[in-house]
């Protein structure tokens, strides 16, 4: 099983996650930018958080044979810091970076008017750069959050296919399906989906334009669930194919509208990982 | 290293009218080299050059567009490093050599010496680490040994190497035994040699 993980939060994991990941699968992974728990005060925080996703976690992935993408933006809830606002200057040039494969994690957290403007600044950054954009939906009031951030993707102009609603749910993927975006789905131990609650949305609406991601950061999450629910998905009965289909081919469609992915050798369906150790210099 | 080698090299590249007009918008317009400066890899490809072992076609293609600016050669390659990723500051360590900027390179060295990037570190030690003051050097090359990366990587090594980091990788040496473990055999060789010379008296600096 080759395994994509479209939305995982590296930075915040350990290299025996990197081993087990690689080991069940995972080839790849997009790593959005997002919150890292403590709030930041300043933009010289983002842009070595920034950095740091287009330098060391690529190396550090690559120690493992894991390739290594992220997203970069001003996420919803530290937009509505103004010491974070000036982030938005800063963008342009990371979005012009290879390893950049979208904009994001853009969207909604308490739905403020300062979200509103970020949000919109950065869907119209992700058109003028010409990029896919991953849209996080808010955990708290959720649906009408999700209507809200289709209204302003819808306002944006962005091509409905290169945008991702992510951390949908029963029920709200109603509201997304027929708008032409992309599903994502993020499982989780306790909260958002789990392996058995995403095959059964897969049996109802299937496979296409749907996105699944473990989205392990700082908080209780499991890097394998993507591998998880692989499993589950054979044993309920879908084929190789439609696993492969939704673990490997839909992420690689949808983030390779950047034209920016680079799979190289970690895509050919026998690949496997020789095995090594990250390197531990005396510094 | 020169630029001529560099374009020759380039020649087969995928899309060699991009990096014509990159080149020559650069001249006339230096600001324009951080717009093309990412981009190079996407448009010139990441693998290694066939006619020029040791340099990729990214690499070359980002050390010719840092060589043809028509000036602030110091100041573009401190501000492309400063913001670029890991490829970007790759090939700006490896472009220091050919430009005209004295020893303003030399906080970019120490930059990339410090991360534990092997790439980067490996970089930072071509021919324009001849800069580095010798503590400085020292410590790159044990770093190198630390963290695998192949001492031929080092230019000018033998030259260089004296007794003080002779003293250096035999403490090593003395801990990797202690506790089971190997040094790399360009290591072990390295300080074979230093000693041998060493026997024969003071080499010539």
């Amino acid at each position: 099983m080759r395994i994509f993980d479209p939305h995982i939060h590296m930075t915040s994991r350990t290299t025996d996650d990197y081993e087990r990941m690689a080991a069940a699968g995972v080839r790849a992974v997009v790593e959005p930018a997002f919150w890292l728990g403590q709030p930041r005060t300043g933009v010289g925080s983002f842009t070595d958080y920034f950095d740091s996703l287009v330098g060391w976690e690529p190396f550090r992935a690559g120690q493992f044979g894991v390739r290594h993408h992220a997203t970069v933006a001003l996420n919803p809830k530290e937009a509505n810091d103004p010491r974070c606002r000036p982030v938005l200057d800063v963008l342009p040039r990371y979005l012009e970076k290879d390893g950049v494969v979208a904009v994001g994690e853009i969207g909604y957290d308490a739905m403020t008017p300062e979200e509103d403007d970020v949000f919109a600044a950065q869907l119209a950054l992700a058109v003028a750069h010409d990029l896919p954009a991953l849209v996080h939906t808010p955990h708290r009031d959720k649906a009408r959050g999700v209507e809200r951030s289709l209204a302003v993707v819808a306002e944006s102009g962005i091509e409905p296919g290169r945008v991702v609603l992510d951390h949908l749910n029963e029920v709200t993927v109603e509201l997304v399906r027929h708008t032409g975006c992309w599903l994502g789905f993020s499982i989780y131990p306790d909260t958002k989906m789990s392996p058995p609650r995403m095959v059964e949305l897969l049996k109802a609406y299937g496979t296409e334009r749907v996105l699944v991601n473990s989205a392990a950061d700082w908080g209780r999450s499991d890097p394998l669930l993507t591998r998880a629910t692989g499993e589950a998905m054979l044993l309920a009965g879908f084929t190789d194919d439609d696993v492969d289909r939704v673990l490997w081919r839909n992420p690689v469609e949808f983030y390779g509208q950047s034209g920016r992915l680079d799979l190289g050798d970690v895509d050919a369906p026998g690949a496997t990982f020789a095995g090594n150790s990250i390197l531990r210099g005396g510094s | 290293m020169t630029p001529d080698r560099l374009r020759d090299a380039l020649r087969g590249v995928p899309d060699p009218d991009w990096l014509a007009t990159a080149l020559r918008r650069v001249a006339a317009e230096p600001g324009e080299i951080a717009r093309f400066f990412p981009a190079a890899g996407r448009r010139c490809g990441r693998d290694e050059l066939p006619d020029l072992p040791g340099w990729t076609a990214d690499e070359a293609a980002r050390a010719l567009l840092l060589a043809a600016l028509p000036t602030d050669h110091a100041a573009q390659a401190d501000a492309l490093y400063r913001t670029g990723d890991a490829a970007e500051k790759r090939a700006v360590l490896k472009a220091l050599p050919l430009l005209p900027v004295g020893t303003a390179g030399v906080p970019l060295l120490h930059d990339a010496i410090r991360t534990n990037d092997t790439r980067l570190v490996a970089a930072a030690l071509g021919p324009y680490a001849r800069h580095l003051d010798p503590a400085a050097w020292r410590q790159a090359v044990l770093k190198c040994v630390f963290t695998g990366v192949p001492l031929a990587v080092v230019a000018d090594l033998d030259a260089r190497a004296d007794g003080e980091l002779a003293a250096m990788l035999a403490a090593l040496a003395a801990e990797r035994a202690a506790a089971g473990r190997t040094m790399p055999a360009d290591a072990t060789d390295l300080l074979d040699r230093l000693r041998a010379g060493a026997d024969t008296g003071p080499k010539e600096a």
